[in-house]
């Protein structure tokens, strides 16, 4: 299998060039970073073209890289991450697209594959990602009215606000959360199982 | 002449043919839908930053409580990516395991679907029928895992332990007299591998009572024929997979196209739709009933023959034997390792799919080498053909809503995540 994904990534570096600024095959899996400026004109030749047609956008999801690894990540703050399904040639493909930290726009592929339409307003609502050219980008899982986008990894597990009813004024409110948050089982970061060693020499 | 406006209807979330907590806002122009606009979230759990704070075995259980009338076929979808970064093979028992109960919970969510389905469009006996056959199922669940539905059995390396030589039964009590505690019993009297087959033995019989019940019914008919109907490219394009994908036309079934597990040694067919209407989808899930059970028929036989181990015996990340722990230090420090640290996948991300009842449901798994996942990200089958409810549809009236709904077979838990 990673052999058949790395002719395909070859065959895509070949075709775009340098629209395609980094590629992987990791766990017989094909893995491509695209150049935000070009991901529109190359998504819609990856559904087009016969040698690709991925004519199934399969999954989008946002990304927070900003405490990857505690700290080591040096790249841009967000990135999209799209999984691409052919049925015609079955194979898959993991493209990413990092946006900036500041203001994060990536272009909408709405109008390439229709399913992005939800999956964009969910990576909207729970990282704060604006794609460009989506024709309603409203929140979708959160609440009406909630503030912040809670996937980001700056925002607390426990959130910020807590619901209850209040007796007195007869109506539910809003209040500062009063549970504190702990951790049960702390993070570790190791290096040092035989998997990790064992892959890398396969790959 | 009065001035003639549309007006907009909410469908739910209350609505017992919503299916949970969907709250639909409808823009109607008379009975006829103009646009549909599903709000969702009314379930948001956050169950992805949840398992970003946990090991990643502590994650398995909110598996089963994404799209809780599949339980089982999520934790294999987790348990897989979980795998694929762990670089380990699973021993073959267990994989015909995994598969005999993915194909389980396959039957148990076609039982609900099927039964709410004909209960939403008018028809109350087949949901009767389809529950009953659901309390057979969810005691497999319990024999095998101690739960009726939120097993946590599926583990990285295997399945939690192996399947019971003995079958529980009904005692006396209160409620239950000698005679119907010998008829519940009569199928309970050897291991939970009899049972199953007694099961698929009979289930065949059942099926045929509900196709009866349904399938040339005139009323079931003018309900889904021609209603929600999706050309396959549309359904590619909007993201369709599972049965919704099969019911157009487009024959894709990860158990084929992508085997994983066992299901390459196995056999049996994918059904496919023409028309892609309601119908169509009604017919291809009912067929794929019958292949589940002659799966399970061919996992049974393989199992009787075949026992072994079921979980690798690397504990690294499967705990050690109770029994092993009494008397060996290196036991007792995996096994404490294990509970409380958790163990640690390579830097890196995979994705892994199965063929979920639904559709595909997958896993995307980001870490950066630490015992909890950096970012989990849950393909639910069942968000993507909800979000194609505006185009499915439009032009259908009030009443079509429901049939189509209940052709989506969806259910929140996995939707809102």
């Amino acid at each position: 299998m990673s052999e058949y994904y790395q002719n395909l990534i070859e065959k895509l570096s070949s075709r775009f060039g340098d629209a395609i600024t980094g590629s992987s095959v990791q766990f017989g899996e094909a893995n491509i970073v695209v150049d935000r400026v070009q991901w529109l004109a190359l998504a819609t030749a990856l559904r087009d073209e016969a040698d690709f047609a991925f004519q199934e956008m399969i999954d989008l999801c946002g990304v927070d890289f900003s405490e990857y690894g505690d700290g080591v990540w040096e790249g841009p703050r967000f990135a999209v991450a799209y999984q691409l399904l052919s049925i015609k040639n079955n194979h898959r493909l993991r493209v990413k697209v990092f946006a900036d930290d500041e203001f994060p726009v990536v272009d909408s592929v709405v109008n390439i594959w229709s399913t992005a339409n939800w999956f964009e307003r969910e990576a909207f609502d729970l990282f704060g990602i604006v794609f460009d050219g989506h024709p309603d980008l409203r929140r979708i899982l959160t609440d009406y009215g909630f503030i912040g986008h809670p996937f980001r990894k700056d925002f607390p597990l426990n959130g910020h606000v807590e619901m209850r009813y209040d007796p007195e004024k007869r109506r539910v409110i809003y209040q500062p959360v009063s549970i504190e948050p702990r951790v049960n089982q702390v993070r570790v970061v190791r290096d040092d199982h035989r998997y990790s060693d064992r892959m890398i020499e396969e790959s | 002449m009065s001035e003639i406006r549309n007006y907009t209807l909410n469908f739910g979330p209350q609505h017992p043919a919503a299916h949970g907590v969907l709250r639909l806002v409808l823009e109607m122009d008379g009975e006829v839908i103009e646009r549909a606009d599903p709000h969702i979230g009314l379930l948001h759990r956050g169950t992805e930053k949840l398992a970003e704070s946990k090991p990643f075995n502590q994650s398995i259980p909110y598996m089963d409580r994404l799209d809780y009338v599949s339980m089982m076929c999520n934790e294999h979808g987790y348990v897989l990516a979980l795998e694929k970064m762990l670089g380990v093979d699973v021993p073959v028992r267990a994989q015909y395991i995994r598969v005999m109960f993915d194909e389980i919970t396959r039957i148990l969510n076609h039982m609900m679907w099927l039964g709410t389905h004909a209960l939403d469009v008018g028809a109350m006996t087949v949901f009767l029928y389809c529950f009953r056959e659901r309390e057979d199922l969810m005691d497999m669940y319990e024999a095998v895992s101690g739960a009726r539905m939120h097993a946590a059995y599926y583990r990285a390396g295997g399945v939690y332990r192996d399947l019971p030589d003995r079958m529980p039964q009904y005692e006396l009590s209160k409620w239950k007299n000698e005679k119907e505690v010998k008829r519940l019993n009569e199928n309970r009297q050897g291991s939970l591998l009899d049972f199953i087959e007694d099961f698929t033995s009979r289930f065949p019989g059942y099926i045929d009572d509900y196709e009866t019940l349904l399938t040339d019914n005139r009323i079931w008919k003018q309900r889904t024929v021609g209603i929600g109907v999706v050309s396959p490219e549309r359904a590619m394009n909007l993201g369709f997979s599972g049965p919704m994908l099969r019911g157009s036309g487009v024959e894709w079934d990860l158990r084929k196209k992508q085997p994983y597990e066992v299901y390459d040694k196995l056999k049996f067919d994918i059904p496919v739709g023409v028309n892609g209407d309601c119908y169509d989808r009604y017919l291809v899930r009912v067929e794929e009933l019958r292949q589940s059970n002659r799966i399970i028929k061919q996992c049974v036989d393989w199992l009787r023959r075949n026992p072994g181990p079921v979980m690798l015996d690397d504990h690294k990340f499967t705990p050690p034997p109770r029994e092993e722990m009494k008397g060996n230090m290196e036991a007792l420090i995996h096994h404490f390792k294990l509970f409380t640290e958790g163990y640690t996948l390579p830097a890196g991300e995979a994705y892994a799919a199965v063929e979920h009842p639904k559709g595909e449901f997958g896993i995307y798994l980001v870490t950066d080498g630490a015992n909890k996942p950096y970012r989990l990200k849950i393909r639910a089958p069942g968000f993507v053909h909800l979000s194609a409810m505006d185009e499915m549809a439009k032009g259908h009236m009030l009443a079509d809503v429901v049939a189509i709904i209940g052709s989506m077979d969806v259910v929140f838990g996995e939707i809102d995540r």
